[in-house]
């Protein structure tokens, strides 16, 4: 549902971004070099001033994806109603992207759940830390080669029964 | 959690050690966090000098299991997230589904479906306003609010046999089709809410204790509202007349006449109102609903492949019992896309949508929720400080965090 | 007997009488946490009282209460905490899993949610559901009185020699309602 000329102007200021669409949404796929700048771009130019969510999807040896994770940042035009799905690709070891926590600070607690749930980095973060998991928890459990009944970790506690405590 | 190591993050205002600063621990286990959350408050004296939430108390690894139940099986997991209205849930999954696949379900579904929301939206506020009224000493108001929504669990009750928890819609269709027992039971609560409403308005609205510990509380301007992606009652209190039923129509909201409920101070006091407002609308909405509720099938044709076609149609026809087979085969089942696609919704607490990857079979591949709870709580400490410690119950209610929504 | 009692005086066993004065007072201490929280909110609102068989009191205090009921999932970070929150309570204490989530691990057969909390601390009573209807853990309630009643002692003995209380079986339901009260 976004209006053709904030896309038009968008692949002129980056044309190595790619724009397609399915169901009347529109999204566009950058390099996650070129992240950063597109986001500011959209912020400042293209009039898309809230941040709806930041999630990521981990492709493991599926579909052809250029790369193992990839990034979603969905955003909206409050004025205009406008929506765009933002699209970049990383990959292991070590996925990193820049933060848009300078940008918008709804951007500060979702993407510290994309680093605790998927161990993607995000330079710049003020706090990258996890948050809904215990800090002690070992690895980054959405990931597709984590199983689902975990490791362990669930039952590894002492118990108390009955006489003590 | 240890403490210590929670305290050294950079979320804190100050950095070196002011011995005069009281560090307290609120949650998670206390009456006034809502369910599970955890609040590390820096206090002086009584003003709060800076709060740290420590969140995760919940997490139960609800997007893992989207990847391992079909798109009927998680509309029961998507009941959990947001417990205090899992119809509005159940809507939002399914319309997600349906976009992907690219079906439409029949008018007197997307009606029906309209009217469980709404129900599901009054529900939640009054949760919401009776936990802030609970929360600041006012239990008879807690009382209030708690009365009607038993009978909006009587009427769920007779539309699919549970209190909540529903799981009431399916791909293409519902569970089950209304009623007329279930619409007249509908009518009644229509009769019968405005008057409690009106009584509940009539303890708080003008009551000098609760006007006092809320007006000016935990303001939230405009610009911070889009900045940290508010949406739902908290942004329209604070000035962003965004409404998804208005701006993105999904279901046929825009057969229905209503009004967007806005307020333009932000604190808690506009919150309170602005929910207490969205009630009444939603009564509006569901009067026109019931009295304009069309004739017609509730799932979508067979054509589609969606939906269990009924009995009669299996035993009887060909096309019913291919079907029928079809859907319930191991290899077969749904035919989604392999694409992504986001789609959102107006639930009571904000902008609930699902980003929803299809890779061609029955189950999603990655099925994420944006869930309104989360994102509005990253907002506490910037709503809380300098506040008071009496004012930590009062935000925290009025923000309407469920933990189960935070933490997924 | 010989002697005649006057009317004022009542032979009883004193175990008895301190058990059910017990299970006539419990004082709940509501472990919340998800979607069972909301029903056991609404079994102390106004339409299912449970204020009726003397769990008035909802302390959320673990000192000033002695039966737990924990509704909801637990999951891995929570569950020391509620291991602390146990330990904080006096005896005699006794814990309702409300829910198939606490009994089980419930729909949520996931890398964090703890699969029962019995693995990790003693519960006296289970009720099932997802969510229990109210009228379901008003059984419980009153199942886990008639529990006491038979089972109670005034030093809490019965916690020590968990050989000699009654082995673990389903919900009764009538049988039990005619048992009570004495």
């Amino acid at each position: 549902m976004a209006v053709q000329g904030t896309i038009e102007q968008f692949s002129t200021a980056f044309p190595q971004v790619e724009t397609s669409e399915f169901r009347g949404q529109t999204r566009a796929v950058v390099p996650s070099e070129a992240l950063f700048a597109a986001l500011e771009w959209l912020r400042d130019e293209g009039g898309f001033d809230m941040l709806v969510d930041v999630t990521c999807v981990d492709y493991l040896a599926s579909r052809g994806a250029p790369g193992r994770f990839g990034l979603v940042y969905l955003l909206l035009d409050t004025q205009e109603g406008e929506r765009l799905t933002l699209r970049t690709y990383v990959n292991d070891p070590e996925p990193e992207v820049r933060s848009a926590v300078p940008l918008w600070e709804g951007a500060n607690w979702l993407e510290r759940e994309v680093w605790d749930l998927f161990g993607i980095r995000f330079a710049g973060h003020p706090d990258l830390r996890r948050i809904v998991l215990p800090d002690e928890f070992a690895t980054h459990p959405l990931r597709k080669d984590y199983p689902m009944q975990g490791r362990g970790e669930r039952h590894n506690f002492p118990v108390i029964t009955r006489g003590e405590g | 959690m240890p403490l210590e190591r929670v305290l050294q993050s950079g979320d804190l205002a100050h950095d070196e050690a002011q011995e005069y600063l009281w560090t307290m621990n609120f949650g998670p286990q206390h009456p006034a966090t809502h369910t599970t959350l955890r609040i590390v408050l820096k206090l002086d004296g009584e003003r709060v000098v800076d709060a740290m939430p420590d969140i995760g108390y919940l997490h139960s690894g609800f997007e893992k299991l989207g990847e391992e139940l079909d798109y009927n099986q998680y509309v029961t997991v998507t009941d959990r997230m947001n417990y205090i209205s899992p119809m509005a849930n159940n809507v939002a999954w399914h319309l997600a589904v349906e976009n992907l696949m690219g079906i439409e379900v029949p008018r007197r579904c997307q009606y029906l479906r309209v009217i469980v929301a709404e129900l599901a939206r009054i529900a939640d506020h009054l949760v919401c306003n009776g936990a802030v009224g609970l929360d600041t000493g006012a239990f008879t108001y807690f009382l209030y609010a708690f009365n009607p929504r038993e009978k909006i669990y009587d009427i769920f009750e007779a539309l699919c046999g549970a209190r909540f928890t529903n799981s009431y819609t399916r791909v293409g269709g519902l569970m089950r089709d209304a009623t007329d027992e279930a619409i007249a039971m509908i009518r009644v609560v229509i009769g019968e809410l405005p008057k409690a409403i009106d009584d509940m308005e009539r303890l708080l609205n003008r009551n000098k204790i609760f006007v006092d510990r809320t007006k000016g509380v935990g303001v939230l301007t405009k610009e911070e509202a889009i900045s940290r992606s508010a949406t739902g009652p908290i942004a329209r209190a604070s000035g962003v007349t965004r409404d998804l039923r208005k701006d993105e129509p999904y279901l046929c909201y825009e057969d229905f006449d209503f009004n967007v409920c806005c307020a333009r101070d932000g604190d808690c006091f506009a919150r309170y109102l602005v929910r207490m407002a969205e009630m009444r609308e939603s009564l509006r909405i569901l009067e026109q609903a019931v009295e304009n509720l069309p004739q017609g099938p509730v799932d979508v044709g067979m054509g589609e492949r969606a939906t269990l076609p009924n009995k009669g149609m299996v035993y009887s026809t060909i096309e019913g019992l291919i079907t029928h087979f079809e859907m319930v085969m191991t290899n077969r089942g749904f035919e989604v896309p392999v694409e992504e696609l986001y789609t959102a919704t107006e639930a009571p607490n904000g902008e609930l949508g699902f980003y929803l990857v299809g890779d061609g079979s029955n189950r999603a591949y990655r099925a994420r929720c944006r869930p309104p709870s989360f994102i509005h709580f990253a907002m506490f400490p910037h709503l809380i400080r300098g506040h008071t410690l009496s004012d930590v119950v009062a935000v925290l209610g009025s923000l309407n965090v469920i933990a189960a929504e935070l933490d997924r | 007997m010989a002697i005649e009692l006057p009317d004022n005086v009542v032979i009883t066993q004193l175990d008895e009488l301190v058990s059910w004065c017990r299970k006539n007072s419990l004082w709940p201490m509501p472990f919340a946490t998800a979607c069972c929280g909301i029903e056991l909110m609404a079994t102390g609102a106004s339409r299912h009282d449970l204020a009726r068989f003397g769990a008035e009191v909802f302390r959320f205090s673990p000192r000033q209460c002695d039966l737990m009921i924990v509704a909801g999932r637990v999951v891995m970070k929570m569950l020391p905490v509620l291991q602390r929150i146990w330990q904080q309570m006096h005896e005699p204490k006794w814990c309702i899993s409300m829910g198939a989530c606490a009994s089980t691990g419930g729909v949520f057969d996931t890398y964090s949610v703890v699969q029962g909390i019995d693995r990790f601390i003693p519960v006296d009573m289970y009720v099932p559901g997802c969510p229990p209807r109210p009228e379901q853990l008003i059984q419980a309630v009153i199942d886990l009185q008639g529990k006491i009643q038979r089972e109670g002692t005034m030093f809490g003995g019965e916690f020590e020699r968990p050989q000699e209380q009654e082995p673990k079986r389903a919900l009764q339901g009538p049988e039990v309602v005619r048992d009570w009260p004495r």
